[in-house]
């Protein structure tokens, strides 16, 4: 035979060798090419959580829009400065005061949707290694920052209440034994992304009670507060505790994603680090964006909007349980009381992450729960989305699902076992924003 | 390239328009050039991949100069084909109705030309042991099989049918849909007590399971090219990848170190490459193709899958393939483009 040829290999990538420890985890998943499919019309995604816009006076905001630019248009297209419009943030105030928030304009910071804002609260806090306490299950984007800032994320259990107070003072406790520095918890009170619930107004002064004694900062993140079905907004946790805890709110869910609008409101203190931080990261939030949500909320009836999109949500809310209990009996679930989401328990043995395959065959698509838990577990949960299919494709896409279920069920029953994947934690599985 | 003299029984290409209304507009509609529609997206698993393999021929072919439109395939397809009236489709579909013939049937149907195999010879080559069986008959190797449905483990019950597997190919064992590509639902089965959950996971892509044995060597891709005096294989490109060559490591960057050309002595490039164009051969492809192999220690290259649409992305391995060989890679796409628009001979 002859020498072999001296062939230098190639991955296809000349910085591989150079990126930061914390870029590993950026890696997309078979699971996140399987939603590649779900965003076609033929299939219908139970998986994104996307607001339905179409209720939205788009003709109305038009002319806002037009007359904005016509009018500030110097001003609009300009620089901004990095804490944001003080006029968006005195509309803040008021917004905020809807769930007992009571806050001065000094006290907001803008951002490029509370997503930047969860960024920046990370970035100023957290550094490598730290300890952030997070919901379990929990938001999958807020757990892809933490990853990013290279957080260790501890999770504590939920129930039909919210987080659990005992099980929160346990894993604070333990954690300090064990000379660990933690740095925040992170929770979602109200209608909980995944599991729809809320917690109580009993647990409120609780968690925050077990936080304060433990010295660990609050950060509330708060997207679905206004969007309850029942009665009146819960009081937001900073309504509670101004020097403890961090409030971030966003236009995404009441208004429009599209504009990237969102907030954190925070002690003095707090807030500086934010201001410099967002103009390191940003420079400062769009003054474009920040001016048209500020003349929508100046201009149009916001609270009314509001108030459809809760009776919009709600007959989604109602399809989607409705045809659960008709097709999916074996499953159990909650019935959120707002908000976008239902966390379906799958019969036992089922693996939900294992499914999605024969989901997408079956044109039908939700987002399993191992994206929501740090650790790739959740693996016999589903996300399932009321907030952008109509009714009628719920039902439908509710029945396909069925059809899954059962036959991954029998798959199972064959062969006593589940798939029982390991799926690598690092991998991101969570849909990208723009999956319906 | 190592050429061949052409398949002694080509399939019968896409001939001259069955449908008038779906013609070529001539050479107006474009100042000279072709009018290209590329076919990427559909329904499958793999609709990410093929969106981006669209994606990028498109912009090769348009760095040569013509007009290329992307398109997903859907319920309008027909109805934009009437209207776009393209020289030469281009169909970059990636799993089912994609690589299983259907979209090409419906473009001899129309009288469209298009690049690549015909329908039924795309079939075949759709499911793998339907071609394992046509590669064996032609005294090629490819690991040693069984085919089973999942109704079978359920009717027969899944241990024992299990135990009689690994007592009749052993360990490792390679467990894969018979159809579908990307490596998704394929597991690499070192201990029999992982069958279950291996066929677990397979069965979650198709209803049949093609079970082979693992070879150990060297994994290669071995790209074919039609050309003036028959086929010819591009560089074998080898693959290196540690935990398995996966999804994540055909698709995330940096995850799996090629080389191309494959560290090969002069007699294994030649080997493997008679292989691959033996095997375009045989299964009457067309165009280009791209077939998959180990190359064991005995000098055996085991045919693992032939793909008559091959990834195209930044990662794929007939891109790579084409770099090795110093050919231009938009030259070539044109090439193969020109190929299409030739009368059939």
């Amino acid at each position: 035979m002859n020498e072999l040829p001296e062939t230098p290999g190639n991955r296809l990538d000349p910085w591989f060798g150079s990126y930061a420890a914390r870029a590993h985890g950026m890696r997309a998943s078979e699971i996140r090419a399987l939603f590649a499919v779900a965003n076609r019309p033929e299939v219908v995604s139970l998986a994104g959580g996307m607001p339905y816009l179409e209720g939205l006076p788009l003709d109305v905001i038009a002319e806002t829009m037009q007359r904005l630019i016509a009018t500030k248009g110097t001003t609009a297209l300009q620089y901004g400065s990095g804490q944001g419009e003080e006029v968006l943030r005195e509309h803040i105030t008021q917004v905020v005061a809807l769930e007992g928030v009571s806050a001065h304009p000094d006290d907001v910071v803008v951002t490029t949707g509370s997503q930047s804002a969860l960024d920046l609260v990370t970035r100023i806090f957290v550094d490598p290694g730290d300890v952030v306490i997070a919901e379990a299950p929990s938001y999958v984007g807020a757990l892809g920052v933490f990853r990013s800032y290279q957080a260790d994320v501890v999770q504590v259990p939920l129930d039909a209440d919210g987080l659990v107070p005992a099980e929160l003072d346990a894993t604070l406790t333990r954690l300090a034994a064990e000379g660990r520095r933690v740095k925040f918890l992170y929770t979602v009170p109200n209608f909980q992304n995944p599991a729809g619930v809320s917690l109580s107004a009993e647990r409120r002064p609780q968690v925050l009670e077990i936080c304060r004694r433990h010295g660990v900062l609050v950060v509330e993140d708060n997207p679905y507060g206004l969007l309850g079905f029942d009665g009146e907004p819960m009081p937001a946790l900073r309504s509670y505790d101004t020097d403890g805890v961090l409030y971030l709110g966003s236009f995404s869910k009441t208004f429009a994603p599209g504009y990237r609008v969102g907030f954190v409101i925070a002690p003095h203190a707090v807030r500086d680090k934010l201001v410099l931080a967002s103009e390191s990261a940003v420079l400062s939030p769009s003054n474009a964006s920040q001016l048209a949500v500020a003349t929508y909320l100046d201009t149009c009836d916001w609270k009314a909007q509001i108030k459809d999109y809760r009776e919009l949500y709600r007959e989604r809310r109602d399809a989607l349980v409705g045809a659960l209990g008709e097709h999916l009996p074996s499953a159990s679930w909650n019935v959120p009381k707002g908000g976008f989401f239902v966390w379906v328990r799958l019969p036992d043995g089922l693996d939900a992450r294992a499914m999605l395959p024969r989901a997408v065959t079956a044109r039908v698509a939700y987002v399993p729960g191992t994206a929501f838990y740090y650790d790739g577990s959740g693996s016999d949960h589903m996300r399932l989305s009321f907030c952008f299919p109509t009714p009628d494709r719920i039902r439908e896409g509710v029945r396909r699902l069925a059809g899954v279920v059962n036959g991954e069920s029998e798959l199972v029953q064959i062969f006593g076992t589940s798939a029982q994947l390991d799926p690598d934690a690092d991998d991101v599985e969570g849909p990208a924003p723009d999956l319906a | 390239m190592t050429s061949s003299a052409p398949a002694p029984s080509a399939p019968a290409p896409s001939g001259d328009p069955a449908d008038s209304s779906f013609g070529p507009a001539g050479s107006d509609a474009t100042d000279g050039g072709p009018l290209v529609v590329v076919l990427s997206g559909g329904l499958s698993h793999e609709r990410d991949v093929s969106l981006r393999s669209g994606r990028r021929v498109a912009e090769a072919l348009r760095s040569t100069g013509i007009e290329v439109i992307v398109h997903d395939v859907d319920a309008d397809l027909l109805t934009f084909l009437r209207d776009t009236r393209p020289d030469v489709v281009w169909p970059l579909l990636h799993g089912a109705s994609g690589e299983d013939g259907s979209v090409r049937d419906v473009l001899d149907m129309v009288g469209l030309p298009y690049v690549g195999t015909g329908p039924r010879a795309s079939r075949v080559v759709w499911n793998k042991p339907i071609s394992k069986a046509a590669l064996l008959e032609a005294g090629l190797a490819t690991p040693d099989y069984v085919t089973l449905p999942q109704s079978l483990f359920r009717d027969l019950g899944a241990q024992p049918v299990l135990d009689t597997i690994v007592r009749r190919l052993g360990l490792p064992l390679v467990v894969k849909p018979t159809e579908g590509g990307s490596a998704l639902g394929v597991t690499v089965v070192a201990r029999a007590g992982d069958l279950p959950r291996a066929m677990v996971e397979c069965f979650a892509y198709g209803e049949t399971a093609l079970i082979e044995q693992a070879i150990d060597g060297v994994e290669l891709a071995v790209s074919v090219i039609d050309g003036p005096d028959g086929p010819e294989a591009l560089p074998a490109v080898e693959i290196v990848a540690d935990g398995g060559y996966d999804y994540a490591a055909r698709y995330v960057a940096g995850e799996t170190e090629f080389f191309a050309p494959a560290r090969l002595t002069a007699e294994q490039a030649t080997l493997v490459s008679d292989a691959a164009i033996r095997a375009h051969q045989v299964l009457h492809l067309r165009h280009l193709s791209r077939t998959d192999m180990i190359l064991d220690r005995s000098g055996t290259a085991h045919i693992l899958e032939v793909n008559v649409a091959p990834g195209m992305t930044e990662m794929s391995l007939l891109p790579q393939a084409v770099a090795a060989s110093g050919h231009d890679l938009a030259a070539l796409y044109r090439t193969i483009i020109d190929m299409a628009l030739a009368p059939v001979r």
